[in-house]
């Protein structure tokens, strides 16, 4: 194991930012801490890098107990979501801070810059000040720094944060690829399920100061063990009293075994989809269910709105039991023939 | 915004209403003591200030001066650090602390000063007389009295610097390896640097004129405690053309070299930048 935490508490005031945490990384893998905002992934982020300190608990990494070592001494790479470029050095004097406060020799600094600013694809702006790049680059050059002192793990703060959604795209691709090359144990903080399941191997899913599920991603995707981390990693609908991803519901246009029965309120396409909002027949009070499938299948099936339906979640769906405080039809839905699912469930 | 006939009037006479206060409350009178420098030409200038009374209190004004700067700087910074980047009980009252030599009379300042100081009545002068070390009436006490006076000049430029720079770039230097020291020097500094060079110099001019607190600590002394000031003050109530020339002249100098560090700096700092 890389980092091994165990027991971390940190509180703010009244405020619990994290409660009891214990979680292990394995070495060399790419981890994803993954939440809602405030919900104190950064905060754990920012204990293992040691700018933050934990009320209680400690922190392990390769094997030393980091819980008392400052910042400075435990040898990890930081990226900030909002870069933390040193505005008065170039490019190359950003890259090569970390070695130069080592008195690593003149040369050898040089060295590994030039080799670094390749790695990022940057050699050309060494000399550039950091006001001079894009988001993009000086997210890049970030990296490097925290490349270049060799650290044991690598941390990046919601790196992807800042920028626009191409160029985001565009660089969590490019930090997958560059993990794959570099292999060095990383943790990144995002809100954005997307990030999380493309780039990880693992997700670590985080709400209100406490863990909710680790696991790589498909196993997240595809047997959530709470409502929480369902609705979190991806669209879900209620029916039966169950959450299910909306794509994974069949839909027909004549009746057919344990389907309900509704009609089709609204039909809306975006781009190759196409989103329907089906209002049961048995529970009309109900919000209507969201179903989506490709406009190909939509006009196979002749779906338009006002046509009556029927629909039920295909072979195998991952579907959550909503539990009891949840709205009234939870529970008149319990009747219904999909009752037969186990709860709480991964098909 | 489009340019109409009443917006061009409201920007004339907006301008015409500053440069005219300006000019009847700085520009003219300044212009004027130049002016009454040189009346008799520029040899009678040279004269004055080639008299031993007026060279020793240029030197003691700068030596004074030079002092008060370094032990700004140096408190200055290190006050700003503890405004901007510490929670303390109290904080906000030293920050209002800082503002009083701005807002309390020199010459309350000078009193004071002798109250604590004073090697007969003062009630930490007397020991520091015992042991060997004037205060009051001697150097030391014109530097204090002077530091005193331009106290928040580094810190007021330095403060806002800080707050806008944030924390993150010291963070990242920590985590990089860097020491506390190796952060501060080679991260904190060169980002206040600009702010820093603007206070030290606004400090400096402050402390070449400052006339009050000085006057009651050093008692004026020619040749021994008269500064710049000082001396301008006491050729201006003698009589006769060499003491009048003498005290313009003076004034003049101090008035220029104020003028001349400010002009450097605001031609060396470097436009706003950008953010990030």
């Amino acid at each position: 194991m890389s980092i091994k935490i165990a027991g971390v508490g940190k509180r703010f005031g009244n405020f619990i930012a994290l409660e009891d945490i214990d979680l292990d990384i394995a070495t060399g893998e790419l981890t994803a801490l993954l939440g809602p905002s405030g919900g104190g992934k950064s905060t754990l982020l920012r204990i293992i890098a040691g700018l933050e300190v934990a009320d209680s608990g400690s922190v392990e990494i390769e094997g030393v107990n980091a819980t008392g070592l400052p910042a400075q001494k435990r040898n990890v790479g930081f990226v900030f979501q909002h870069y933390a470029a040193f505005r008065h050095l170039t490019v190359a004097g950003n890259v090569g801070f970390g070695l130069k406060v080592r008195k690593r020799p003149r040369k050898e600094i040089a060295a590994r810059v030039k080799e670094l600013l390749e790695l990022v694809h940057l050699s050309q702006f060494a000399d550039r000040l950091p006001a001079q790049l894009s988001g993009g680059q000086r997210q890049r050059m970030a990296l490097a720094r925290a490349l270049a002192i060799e650290p044991s793990v690598l941390l990046l703060d919601e790196p992807f944060g800042a920028l626009d959604a191409n160029v985001r795209k565009e660089l969590r691709a490019w930090l997958r690829r560059l993990h794959d090359e570099v292999h060095v144990t990383t943790v990144f903080v995002t809100h954005d399920q997307e990030e999380a399941l493309d780039v990880a191997d693992q997700i670590v899913v985080i709400n209100q100061g406490r863990i909710e599920q680790v696991g790589p991603p498909d196993e997240l995707y595809d047997h959530p063990t709470s409502e929480f981390v369902m609705s979190f990693l991806g669209p879900v609908t209620t029916l039966n009293g169950h959450l299910v991803r909306p794509h994974d519901l069949e839909i027909e246009t004549h009746p057919f075994e344990n389907a309900c029965p509704g009609r089709i309120e609204r039909f809306n396409r975006v781009g190759f989809e196409v989103r329907l909002d089906v209002r049961l027949t048995e529970d009309e009070m109900a919000p209507p269910v969201l179903v989506t499938l490709t406009r190909a299948e939509a006009t196979a099936k002749a779906l338009d709105p006002g046509v009556p339906v029927w629909i039920r979640p295909v072979a195998g769906a991952s579907q959550v039991r909503i539990s009891a405080h949840l709205p009234t039809s939870a529970v008149s839905l319990d009747l219904s023939p999909a009752d037969s699912v186990p709860q709480p469930t991964f098909t | 915004m489009h340019d109409t006939a009443a917006h061009r009037v409201t920007r004339w006479t907006l301008r015409l209403i500053v440069i005219g206060y300006l000019l009847f409350l700085v520009i003219w009178p300044v212009a004027l003591v130049a002016a009454k420098t040189f009346s008799n030409g520029l040899a009678p200038v040279i004269d004055a200030l080639r008299q031993p009374e007026v060279i020793f209190a240029f030197q003691l004004t700068l030596s004074a001066a030079f002092w008060a700067v370094v032990i700004n700087t140096i408190f200055g910074v290190g006050i700003s650090l503890l405004l901007v980047r510490y929670t303390f009980p109290g904080r906000r009252a030293l920050n209002a602390m800082v503002d009083l030599p701005l807002s309390v009379s020199p010459v309350v300042v000078g009193l004071a000063l002798v109250l604590v100081y004073s090697g007969r009545t003062g009630w930490l002068g007397q020991s520091l007389e015992q042991a060997g070390l004037q205060v009051i009436y001697a150097p030391p006490g014109i530097i204090m009295a002077t530091a005193f006076v331009s106290l928040p000049l580094v810190i007021r430029e330095v403060v806002p610097v800080l707050q806008e720079i944030g924390t993150e770039q010291e963070q990242a230097a920590r985590s990089l390896g860097a020491s506390g020291l190796q952060t501060f020097v080679r991260i904190t500094l060169p980002a206040i640097k600009w702010g820093l060079i603007y206070g030290v110099v606004l400090s400096l001019a402050r402390s070449l004129g400052e006339f009050g607190a000085v006057k009651i600590v050093s008692g004026g002394v020619a040749m021994r405690t008269q500064t710049a000031t000082l001396l301008v003050e006491e050729r201006y109530q003698q009589f006769g053309v060499v003491n009048s020339i003498t005290a313009y002249a003076a004034a003049f100098i101090l008035a220029l070299i104020a003028v001349i560090a400010l002009i450097i700096v605001t031609s060396l700092r470097p436009p706003r930048e950008t953010s990030q």
